[in-house]
């Protein structure tokens, strides 16, 4: 029996959109930010000797210095970089958690003691952050590596990132190639975002999806994908290459359509990312960035089973999805604002949790959907940054005929600041307080709007 | 009472003379203008866990590198366009920020944008009260590279011992000659010469201009010492053709006219007897310009 059995009738679809979304939001909301990694790492900064704001912005934010360090394979290029000038006792390993105080609210949730279904539901209380071990740098020279045991609050590990990257192929910083599982080279990084809390540690751009939040999965035990592909490290090869000083970058990705799951559990497709970016300086008020990407991605509607068990990787009924954006980043000296636009679009079939072959439900069709994000720094100076986000969805195309034009549109509003008391190259410390707020349109189970709040103070740790 | 508001306002003026001092102090490049009290910040960001606070080069990380970071305090440069003992000029630390030093921990800072390291430059010339009491001083100039021929080359090689390169940068120019393990910097830490064999880029840049420069110039603070009171500047660059050729590795057009010649040097010319010269007075004019 698969997990997406097709149901047709439009009002079981939108009551159980409803009672998802609020539900669902949430628990995204907490394992997307429970969860990321980041790649702040001062095994780096112990490596070449120098503090985290020499290639942070404010850690983990990088700056373009620190973007060309990236680029360049972990190397600065000053014949320091192998291994082999380093004390044998040098090891390239950090570890970063942040034991925290959180308090999240969500006004409308489905509860069984509810009168009405919905109530009001507040958690607050000490808890910890997942933990990233971050082990990375140069195997030799021009042939680098990441490698991300991760583990979520409950100590349950995985592989965020593992890959090998040969740099500088024909001696050119236009040639690379990155091999295993990593971050899609996004400028605006989830991995590297400044806040943490469940509503405001991620990119709404980067996850959000219509209907019920999650597309279909052709097994029920598997996770399916949390978000448009963007957001998480994923499965694949990187050909990427940029200018010497990084102001001109592009990458090109094939990813094994699986979200960056192990075993291939879904299907045979490969999905595809594109970015380009290109900065450029505006005198005394910083370096300036413009650029796009896209993400083209398909994933399985069903696939064959054995005794009624889905055969892992067997997937059929392939449906496309797609991410298109642009983005900004703006400096006027110690101010910084990064703006995005991002559009989509996906199958009706995944949005409606139906196999390719079968009929679509009535009134079915591909939903789209715009983003577009601002994001604020004030760098007071390099151990204190203040932050900003707003970050807003709007659907401009239901799945089904039978939702309002702006049922499940959303917005959230993120503020905070990060204060590192101490600035060393050896290791980093923030006390990180933020407030997050996200409102979606018509997602409660009675059909009103829906609104989650966080309260964030933490102690950001990372040696 | 009369003591105590002296010794307060002596400590107001010092105040306000170091603050004015920040200020004031600037650094030119181009149409680039840096200021001190930008630069102070970005100084913080970037140099500090190294060079240090003060500017001494006893930053945190400096017991743990080798060779050590700058002492800003001294204001004793390698790389600079002018003549031995004398200042850098701006654009000198302005490409040093941007090149980096290798062989040492100091990256490249290229990815920095251009007002970041001109402010920073700016910043840098504060550590030292002899970027206000000394004159900028003259800029070497570089006559047009002569055309690279075996004879220029074998000329070189000739000067390589004459001058007793050799001493310091070994025969094979592997920086393993007799004196090199003695050799230490102004500051007395060990230093060695530069290994023409590994054909990495030089300190103070990597074309032939910038080796003509390096020996002409000298590496000051440390025993590389200045050429340009002794020898000509047609002399000067055989002797970069000929150093060229010591990097046996790298594909350059001294390593192809010496290959094309057999891989051997002609042999050395009897030594001519010259009329006495007067003394001459250090010629940083350019003077001479190709081979006669």
């Amino acid at each position: 029996m698969y997990a997406f059995a097709a149901v047709s009738e439009s009002f079981k679809r939108l009551f159980a959109v409803r009672c998802g979304l609020t539900t669902g939001l949430f628990v995204l909301a907490s394992v997307v930010s429970l969860t990321q990694p980041s790649a702040a790492i001062p095994a780096f900064a112990r490596k070449f000797g120098m503090p985290c704001s020499a290639c942070h912005e404010a850690w983990p934010k990088l700056n373009n210095f620190g973007q060309v360090f990236k680029d360049n394979g972990y190397q600065l290029g000053n014949d320091r970089d192998s291994p082999i000038y380093k004390d044998p006792s040098y090891w390239p390993v950090s570890f970063r958690i942040t034991p925290h105080w959180h308090r999240e609210n969500t006004d409308r949730m489905a509860t069984d003691q509810a009168p009405t279904g919905e109530q009001s539901v507040t958690t607050h209380g000490f808890d910890l952050s997942g933990l990233d071990i971050l082990t990375a740098g140069t195997l030799s020279k021009n042939i680098s590596f990441l490698l991300t045991p991760s583990a979520d609050n409950t100590a349950s590990f995985h592989f965020e990132s593992a890959w090998v990257r040969f740099d500088n192929l024909l001696k050119s910083s236009w040639l690379n190639v990155k091999v295993g599982k990593f971050e899609l080279d996004n400028i605006l990084s989830e991995k590297r975002i400044l806040t943490l809390s469940a509503n405001g540690g991620l990119y709404q751009a980067y996850h959000y999806l219509p209907q019920g939040g999650l597309p279909a999965s052709v097994d029920p035990s598997l996770p399916s994908p949390l978000g448009t592909g963007i957001g998480d490290n994923q499965l694949g090869f990187e050909v990427a290459g940029h200018s010497k000083n990084s102001y001109t970058r592009y990458s090109v990705a094939v990813l094994s359509a699986t979200d960056g799951n192990v075993s291939l559990p879904t299907n045979r497709g490969y999905d595809t990312f594109l970015t380009f970016s290109q900065a450029f300086e505006a005198g005394g008020l910083g370096l300036q960035r413009v650029g796009a990407f896209a993400y083209l991605g398909m994933y399985p509607t069903y696939g064959l089973t054995s005794g009624g068990t889905f055969l892992p990787g067997t997937g059929l009924g392939n449906k496309m999805y797609s991410q298109v954006g642009f983005y900004g980043l703006w400096y006027l000296k110690k101010l910084d604002f990064t703006t995005m636009y991002t559009h989509n679009k996906e199958s009706a079939y995944l949005a409606t949790a139906t196999p390719a072959n079968i009929a679509l439900p009535t009134g079915a069709h591909d939903p789209s959907w715009n983003g577009f994000l601002v994001e604020t720094h004030y760098t007071v100076n390099p151990q204190f940054i203040l932050i900003n986000r707003f970050d807003t969805i709007r659907m401009s195309e239901q799945p089904l005929g039978s939702l309002k034009k702006d049922f499940g549109n959303l917005n959230s509003l993120t503020f905070g600041y990060r204060w590192y008391p101490f600035m060393n190259s050896r290791d980093g410390f923030a006390i990180h307080n933020e407030y997050s707020r996200v409102t979606s349109k018509g997602i409660s189970p009675t059909g009103n709007d829906s609104t989650s709040s966080s309260v964030f103070l933490g102690f950001d740790f990372i040696f | 009472m009369a003591r105590t508001a002296q010794r307060l306002s002596f400590v107001g003026m010092l105040i306000v003379a170091v603050a004015s001092s920040l200020c004031a102090q600037e650094a030119h490049v181009g149409n680039l203008t840096g200021h001190a009290a930008d630069g102070k910040k970005l100084y913080r960001r970037f140099c500090i866990g190294c060079h240090g606070e003060r500017g001494d080069g006893a930053g945190d990380n400096a017991p743990f590198l080798d060779p050590k970071p700058r002492d800003f305090t001294a204001a004793t440069f390698k790389c600079r366009s002018t003549l031995t003992g004398n200042l850098p000029t701006d654009e000198d630390l302005y490409k040093s920020v941007g090149r980096g030093f290798n062989t040492s921990a100091m990256p490249s800072w290229a990815p920095l944008t251009a007002q970041t390291k001109i402010d920073l430059v700016a910043y840098i010339k504060s550590f030292s009260p002899r970027w206000h009491d000394e004159k900028p001083a003259d800029v070497l100039k570089i006559p047009a590279e002569t055309p690279v021929t075996i004879e220029s080359i074998s000329h070189g090689g000739e000067l390589f011992q004459k001058l007793e390169c050799w001493k310091c940068h070994g025969q094979e120019g592997r920086g393993d000659g007799p004196s090199a393990s003695t050799l230490t910097d102004s500051k007395d830490q060990p230093i060695r010469p530069y290994n023409f064999t590994g054909g990495g880029r030089f300190k103070c840049g990597a074309e032939n201009e910038d080796l003509y420069r390096i020996f002409m110039t000298g590496v000051d603070g440390t025993p590389m010492p200045s050429f340009n009171d002794v020898i000509q500047p047609v002399d000067a660059w055989d002797l970069v053709h000929y150093l060229r050729t010591l990097q046996k590795t790298r594909k350059s057009k001294e390593n192809e006219v010496l290959k094309a010649a057999g891989g051997k040097l002609l042999p050395p010319k009897p030594e001519e007897k010259k009329p006495e010269e007067p003394a001459k007075e250090p010629d940083n004019k350019g003077a001479g310009n190709g081979r006669k």
